[in-house]
Formats: structure tokens, sequence, C-alpha cells
């Protein structure tokens, strides 16, 4: 915690990240390129045929998605608790990268739900759920874009975060009531129920979503901070 | 002072341009499109009869959400309010109630006649009743949320229903299924989930519309 809270100050943050970005957007590219190269070598699925391989993009993809709503909920937790400007951008950095993870996870979905499911889009539980989450980044998105003052939108945008986040598990288990998606098949009580040759690769492109998530998160965190900077600086020139 | 403020606000709702009766015809203007939409088969729109009139009832609730605190906001009545002894979570659960009964509770009552209009059987439509009965306070609660964060946006009434909408998706499924549980001669626990859901969302909306209102109202 408290390597975190050091790293809370916007130019100490601004110091480290340009250490380490290089080397997240390195062990990004390396886990990636090994889970896809993986993935694309191992073997077809005995019911599924090919078509198994778009799990290595789809599944990360979902994953990523919600892990981002979760850091994007305990950035506005941060915010509101501790006012702390940093989370406030890291907050607003996290929500543009989850819509379009889970627009990747959903686009990806309907690839898959074409051949296996024989339509491109049914109203089921997890589709249904993703959508609803889709919604609430837009939501969060177009709060913050439409309140001018900076300080108000963050505070206004952590609220409707943390609301989301206590409503997102009920809105997974209210639209649970039916579904045709495949039970849970990797965090399971009795150990994975997934052979390793699909295992290793949907590992590894996971944490290469995962890293490419922290590391365009990063950049973006970055980007609004030396914005912010510009911003003030150019005031400064006028007052 | 509770109850003057909730009185205020229920003969503001219910006078000359208050918004209670106006979401009560939107209400019925919108149920009566979907079968001039679908067509007039009974059986077809007794199956979709739960879905449709909870929309519309969600929809028509969402509608008259600016009344919230807007109005209150923009001529300055709130300011004053939260000057008072009253705490803001207390203005806003007495808010939030006079909503629900100026709008969730007319719903409610009209609904027997149009799901009676829609072919629902007896004991379907009184389900449908109960489950907008006990699920509508949590549209006026949730709503209170998103009607206190959009206060100080202009056009705030676009950006509301993309903020309430996908939150208020329990409820909806819950109610729908309700009585889509009383057609098919199932009995699931949509209607406890759909309480507890209620009961969750009321309870804890106040404090986080509250926190909406104070955010708007420093500075």
């Amino acid at each position: 915690m408290a390597s975190m809270f050091a790293l809370a100050n916007p130019k100490r943050f601004m110091d480290a990240s340009a250490q380490f970005l290089p080397w997240l957007v390195g062990a990004a590219a390396l886990a990636l390129a090994a889970g896809f190269v993986l993935g694309f070598l191992a073997p077809p699925d005995y019911q599924q045929g090919d078509t198994v391989k778009i799990m290595f993009l789809h599944v990360p993809a979902a994953w990523t998605a919600m892990m981002a709503y979760g850091l994007m909920a305990l950035t506005s937790l941060f915010s509101l608790v501790w006012r702390h400007p940093l989370a406030d951008v890291a907050a607003k950095s996290a929500a543009p990268l989850g819509a379009i993870f889970t627009v990747l996870g959903l686009v990806t979905g309907s690839l898959w739900g074409r051949p296996m499911w024989g339509t491109y889009w049914v109203w089921d539980a997890r589709l249904t759920s993703f959508l609803l989450l889709l919604f609430l980044y837009l939501g969060y998105i177009a709060l913050w874009n439409a309140i001018e003052d900076e300080v108000r939108a963050a505070r206004a945008a952590s609220i409707l975060a943390l609301v989301g986040a206590v409503n997102l598990p009920i809105i997974e288990f209210s639209v649970n009531w039916h579904t045709l998606h495949q039970g849970e098949s990797i965090m399971r009580a009795d150990g994975p129920q997934i052979s390793t040759v699909f295992l290793w690769p949907l590992g590894l492109s996971a944490l290469g979503y995962t890293l490419l998530f922290l590391a365009l998160w990063t950049v973006r965190i970055r980007t609004e901070i030396m914005q912010r900077r510009a911003r003030s600086l150019m005031l400064g020139d006028h007052a | 002072m509770i109850g003057a403020l909730l009185w205020r606000d229920l003969r503001l709702a219910t006078r000359a341009g208050g918004s209670a009766a106006l979401a009560l015809a939107f209400f019925a203007a919108v149920a009566t499109l979907v079968p001039l939409g679908i067509g007039a088969d009974l059986k077809l729109l007794a199956r979709v009869a739960a879905g449709v009139l909870w929309v519309a009832a969600v929809l028509a609730a969402l509608l008259s959400l600016d009344r919230l605190f807007q109005a209150d906001f923009d001529d300055g009545s709130l300011d004053l309010i939260a000057l008072s002894p009253l705490q803001l979570e207390t203005v806003s659960a007495a808010k939030i109630a006079a909503h629900w009964l100026t709008t969730g509770l007319p719903l409610t009552v009209l609904s027997p006649l149009l799901g009676t209009m829609f072919g629902l059987p007896v004991a379907a439509t009184w389900t449908l009743a109960l489950s907008l009965l006990i699920g509508t306070p949590a549209v006026s609660a949730l709503g209170a949320i998103g009607a206190g964060l959009t206060l100080s946006i202009r056009r705030g009434g676009l950006i509301l229903p993309l903020l309430v909408l996908p939150l208020l998706a329990p409820a909806v499924i819950f109610g729908a299924a309700a009585v889509q549980a009383i057609l098919d001669g199932l009995s699931d626990g949509a209607l406890l989930f759909l309480a507890a859901f209620s009961v969750a969302a009321t309870l804890l909306s106040p404090f986080a519309a509250a926190a909406a209102v104070r955010l708007n109202l420093a500075g």
C-alpha cells in the first residue's frame, strides 16, 4: 500500500511509468505472441473444430473488460475517499479501454456464436450482461464528457462507477435466469475442466491481454496528466 | 418537516404543470402503440404484455425524473432545503417517496386495466400489478441517483436514461419473469428476488443520490 500511495503523486508516477512502460509493452507483446502462436498451433477441438481458437481472443477480452470495470470502480473509490487527482485520472482513463475490450468480447463472441449456436446473437445471459456492461461504460464516459467542471465530473463519475459496481453482480445474477452460454470451466473447485493444450495458450493470451490493458492504461494516464499540465500552462500564460 | 417536504412535492406533482398525470398518459400511450405495431393477436399480446408494460412503466417513470431535483435546483429551493436541518439523505428519501407516490403507484393502479386489454388472465394480471407495486420503488430510487448526478448538466435529460436504464435491468427481468411464470403455470421466486432488489435499491439509493446532489451544490 505504501508504494502505491507513493506512486499516487503525479510527478513520481510520470517518472516511474516512463521507466516501466517499455518493459510492460514488451512483456505484453511477448505474452500475446506466445499465446496466439500456441493457440494457432493447438489441435482442433473434437466438437468445435478450428473455431475453438476464437476462444483465445474472446475469453481474455471478456476477462479484461470485467477487470477494467473492477479497476475503474477501485480507483473511483480512492478518488472519492482520498480525493486524489491521480485516482480521478486513472478511473477516467480506464473507461474507454474497458468499453473497447467489452466490444471486442462481444464481437468475437458473436463470431464464435455463429458456427456454434447457428446465430450471431442470442439473448443469452452472458451476452446480455455484457451488453449492459457496455452501456454502463458508455454512461460513465458520457457523464465525464457532459460535466465541464473537472473535479465535479470526477466525483459524479466515481459515484456512478461505484453504484454500477454494486449493481453489476445483481445484473449478472438476474440475467443468469436462463442461459445458453457454456458453464464455468476454468475457475472450478475440482480444477480446470479444459485440456492443457488449450489451457496454456488461454493463460498466456489472458496474461497478454492484461498486460496490454495495463500498458494502454498507463499511456492514457500519462497522456491525460500531460494534457492537464499543458492546459494549466496555457491558462497561466493568459492570466 | 419531512412530512412538509413530502406534501409539498406531492402537491407540486399533481397540480397544473406537474407531470404525474403526464407520466400516466405516456404509459397508456406506449401500451396502446404496441398492439398497433405487432398486431392484435391476443395470444401473442398476452405473452409480451408483462415485458411491454414493465418497459413502458420504467420509461414513464424516467420521463418524470427531472422534477425530482432539477426544478428545485433551477429555482434555488434545493439550496434552501440543503441549508435546513434535514439531512440530504432524508431529503432524497422523501423525494423518492413523493416520486413513487405520483408515478409508480398510479402506474401500478392503471396496470390491471392495460393487462386485461393485453389479454392477460386474471391471475397474471394481479401478479403484474403486484410486481409493479414491489418493483417501481426501485425505479424511483435508482432514478434519483441518475437525477442527482445529472443536476448540473444542460439537457441532462438525454444522458439520464443511459445512466439509469442498465441499472434497472434486474427489476424488468424479475418483474416480467414473475408474470411469465404464472402464464406457464410455474412458480418461481422472481417476485421474492424483485422484492429483495427493490428493498436494497430503496435503502441504499438515498445515500448515493444525496452524495450526487451534494457535489452539485458545492462550489
